[in-house]
């Protein structure tokens, strides 16, 4: 057991009930569920062109005062959430955690937030159609799947967004609306300070124009033409001319910028591995995906291969979703209800679902473990320790998940609890399950 | 005027308190402003102060539309002096919605500040919000806050209605955060023993001492049973009762501003929760209001014009508040630079004409006792005349 074990097990993963499988070999353990990921079978989830659908009887139900509103909000809500007990199930005994965490880094970095009207079902279809089946792909097809999934064309306004030249711009007196071409240039892509400027991004709202959502449609994202800004755009020097094909050329030339490899990289690291980025981490794996146009493949066996092989790196704390992922991983315990989790979730400040801004959910650890959501931390791990301290031993759970490794202070304290359920509440507000 | 104004693209204009004739009493407040705040020595802290951060860029000309301008109507058509709410002058009026705060200017308690921004000048939320945060000059250069810093200087104890610890506060081990909510059933042995397995890890049991301390002597707000936890009325009843018990600072965010799209219906929501929750502060602080500063802020104002979809899009200046008991209020604060496309910034922003950082001064000056050697030290860079607020 070495410290490279803990943090492929419990950082580069989701953590795991025992380090036997991992203690040989972290890195092969690591880099072979990137090779045969445990897929989510889609079955039954909720689709983007359903919760469209479903969205749209919700808000025009409120709209119209006819219908059942609130009948119609609880259906939304009830698929939502069984899609989500799905993804979290699958997640707390995947035989490839790694695969997972990583995947959840991407819908962070591509994120799409249920903060509106419209997109407050989109979030897992979202994450099922545009993030899941091209994490390991082209950046290109990745990043081309997520800007034009209706999730993120409604999240981010460019389904609204029209051609001020455009048929529908001049009948109707609309324009632009340039959300997504800075988010793109700002968030996905280049990064702040990359060189684009106002022009940059007006342009390339004018060329992201005309991919929308129909508002009474089938719920699917297409290019409409009447809507598309005609001419010419200029982006970063680059003509592009008009027409759907224009996407693919500024996409492709985003994705060759060099600011986009130590960008995303950046991003990657700072999420999944090492919140302070450091620049010897970053470099090598940026030095991939520009070397392989943006191979993730390649690039996230270059983030695994450099976080177990620097000397050090910075605490992280586990997000609470991460938090309560480890606790049923390590407990075996299934998942069930997923309501009382997402509760427990935003008191310890992640609404799920609900990130507050594009740029999702913070890394650092001033962000997760302020004085309040630790104490929020503790209530949470107070309650499973009532709820489950009768049917789950603590310290045989601290012993196989930790071993040698499990700190002498919270093997004493587990040791000292006054009962089963004071033991389990420990373990779970542990250093050991608070960072990662 | 608009030729002058072309010289200054992104900086502050050196002839500010001369060329305006519009408010005049407001801006020569503001040149007297550094003689009378210049004190060479620490004070006493004083009385309660309170921030708010509205992340994601509220739209000042939709929260004070300029109606006096005479380039107003072309810009705004469904906020003309018939619709736009009461007046706060001949110049400006106020939302329709910010009903309280109306009140709130005719008692003389509210300062309206127009066409203020940070010292950023480009268009992201992300960096914007940190100089906001940090005081600092460019995004980033600071992980500290100006807040976080002047608490580390002086005796006051900050609060943070938030879960995590906001940037603002980060650098003094005086601040902690609270949100409302459920108090831990769990009994004194528990927390006994929690704080010994955290004796090996400083950061937890610096957070959790500071988390206990926080919620033990501060005060939890009980939202009502049918109120809403997380609305921002509750967050602030929180703040209020961590203010009336020992805290000095109160740090709240409302966040939602961000409205790129269809922003008529939904500003006038998000105005009633900030009007709404900015009463309950002053409601709650009653016996204290006399001696309490709020100060609202956000990270950048909007475009002046409309983008094609009812909405708009990121810009630069904008609206802040301060709002108190002690305040010389019922005015507009500001250096007007005009609606008329050539006035706009990039033809696109209300054009910045004074400096945010005018504003934290008389907070960090009065109410947390700094003197100008610490205030240097907690803001770097030439700091503007500060702003002249007190009765």
């Amino acid at each position: 057991m070495n410290a490279r074990t803990l943090i492929a097990a419990h950082r580069l993963g989701l953590a795991e009930p025992n380090l036997y499988a991992v203690d040989d070999d972290p890195l092969g353990w690591a880099t072979a569920q990137l090779d045969t990921p445990d897929l989510l079978a889609d079955g039954d989830l909720l689709d983007s062109a359903q919760a469209i659908r479903q969205t749209r009887q919700v808000l025009q139900a409120a709209r119209t005062q006819e219908g059942d509103a609130a009948q119609a909000r609880r259906q939304l809500r009830q698929a939502s959430l069984a899609s989500l007990t799905r993804r979290w199930a699958h997640q707390a005994q995947t035989r490839t955690p790694v695969y997972e965490r990583y995947v959840m880094s991407w819908a962070n970095h591509f994120t799409v937030a249920a903060t509106k009207g419209t997109t407050q079902a989109l979030v897992l279809p979202f994450e099922f159609e545009a993030i899941r089946p091209h994490v390991l792909g082209r950046f290109q097809d990745l990043l081309r799947a997520v800007v034009t999934h209706p999730g993120m064309l409604l999240y981010l306004d460019n389904a609204q967004s029209i051609g001020p030249h455009s048929r529908v711009g001049r009948r109707r007196h609309k324009g632009l609306n340039e959300n997504l071409a800075r988010e793109l240039l700002e968030l996905h892509t280049l990064g702040v300070g990359a060189g684009y400027t106002q022009t940059d991004v007006t342009a390339l709202a004018g060329l992201l124009t005309g991919w929308t959502v129909a508002r009474d449609g089938d719920g699917r994202a297409r290019f409409v033409a009447a809507m598309h800004e005609p001419g010419d755009k200029w982006i970063l020097g680059q003509r592009y001319a008009e027409g759907p094909e224009a996407l693919d050329a500024v996409l492709a030339a985003l994705v060759r910028h060099p600011a986009t490899a130590q960008h995303v990289a950046t991003r990657l690291v700072r999420d999944w591995v090492d919140p302070t980025a450091p620049a010897q981490l970053v470099q090598p794996i940026a030095r991939v995906f520009r070397d392989t146009e943006g191979d993730l493949h390649a690039t996230s066996r270059a983030v695994i291969t450099q976080a177990l092989s620097v000397q050090t790196l910075a605490p992280r704390a586990r997000r609470p979703e991460e938090l309560v992922l480890a606790w049923h991983r390590v407990s075996g315990l299934p998942v069930r209800d997923s309501g009382a989790s997402l509760a427990a979730l935003t008191a310890m400040g992640q609404s799920w679902g609900r990130t507050p801004s594009p740029a999702g959910w913070p890394c650092g650890n001033d962000d997760w473990l302020g004085p309040d959501a630790l104490l929020k931390r503790v209530q949470w791990a107070h309650d499973m320790g009532r709820r489950f301290g009768a049917v789950v031993d603590a310290r045989a759970l601290a012993q196989a998940g930790w071993g040698q490794a499990l700190h002498p202070n919270t093997a004493r304290e587990l040791n000292r609890a006054e009962s089963s359920q004071q033991a389990l509440a420990l373990l779970l507000a542990s250093p050991e399950l608070t960072w990662c | 005027m608009s030729v002058q104004h072309a010289q200054n693209h992104g900086d502050w204009p050196s002839t500010r308190c001369s060329r305006r004739q519009i408010l005049a009493l407001a801006t020569a407040a503001a040149c007297q402003a550094p003689m009378r705040l210049a004190w060479a020595r620490a004070r006493q802290p004083w009385g309660k102060c309170v921030v708010v951060l509205l992340r994601g860029g509220m739209d000042g000309l939709a929260a004070v539309p300029a109606t006096g301008d005479p380039a107003w109507s072309a810009l705004r058509p469904e906020l003309m002096p018939e619709t736009a709410g009461p007046k706060l002058d001949e110049y400006f009026s106020l939302h329709p919605s910010l009903v309280h705060l109306h009140e709130a200017h005719l008692r003389g308690e509210l300062i309206t500040v127009h066409a203020v921004a940070s010292t950023y000048r480009e268009r992201s939320h992300f960096d914007a919000q940190n100089l906001l945060e940090t005081g600092g000059l460019t995004p980033y250069a600071l992980d500290t806050g100006w807040l976080g810093r002047a608490l580390a200087l002086g005796s006051g104890q900050a609060l943070a209605v938030v879960s995590g610890l906001p940037l603002a506060l980060r650098g003094s081990s005086r601040a902690s955060t609270l949100t409302p909510g459920r108090v831990a059933q769990a009994d004194d042995s528990f927390f006994e023993r929690l704080q010994s397995m955290y004796d090996s890890d400083p950061v937890l049991a610096a957070r959790l001492q500071q988390g206990l301390q926080a919620r033990n002597s501060m005060g939890m707000a009980m939202p009502a049973e049918a109120s809403n936890p997380r609305s921002f009325e509750t967050l602030c009843a929180q703040a209020a009762a961590a203010l009336n018990a020992t805290a000095d600072v109160a740090w709240l965010e409302l966040d939602g501003w961000d409205t790129h799209g269809n922003q008529v219906a939904r500003l006038t929501r998000q105005f009633q929760l900030l009007d709404g929750g900015l009463a309950r502060l002053r409601q709650d602080l009653a016996p204290r209001w006399r001696e309490t500063t709020v100060l609202v802020m956000t990270e950048f104002g909007r475009t002046a014009r409309y983008n094609g979809t009812n909405g708009t899009d990121h810009g630069t200046a904008g609206v802040a508040w301060v709002l108190g008991g002690a305040l010389r209020g019922g005015r507009v604060w500001t250096d007007w630079p005009g609606l008329a496309p050539t006035n706009l910034l990039q033809d696109r922003d209300l054009r910045p004409t004074l400096d945010v950082r005018a504003l934290w001064q008389p907070l960090l000056t009065r109410h947390l006792g700094l003197g100008r050697t610490e205030l240097a030290q907690v803001l770097p860079g030439a700091l503007p005349p500060a702003a002249d607020i007190w009765a």
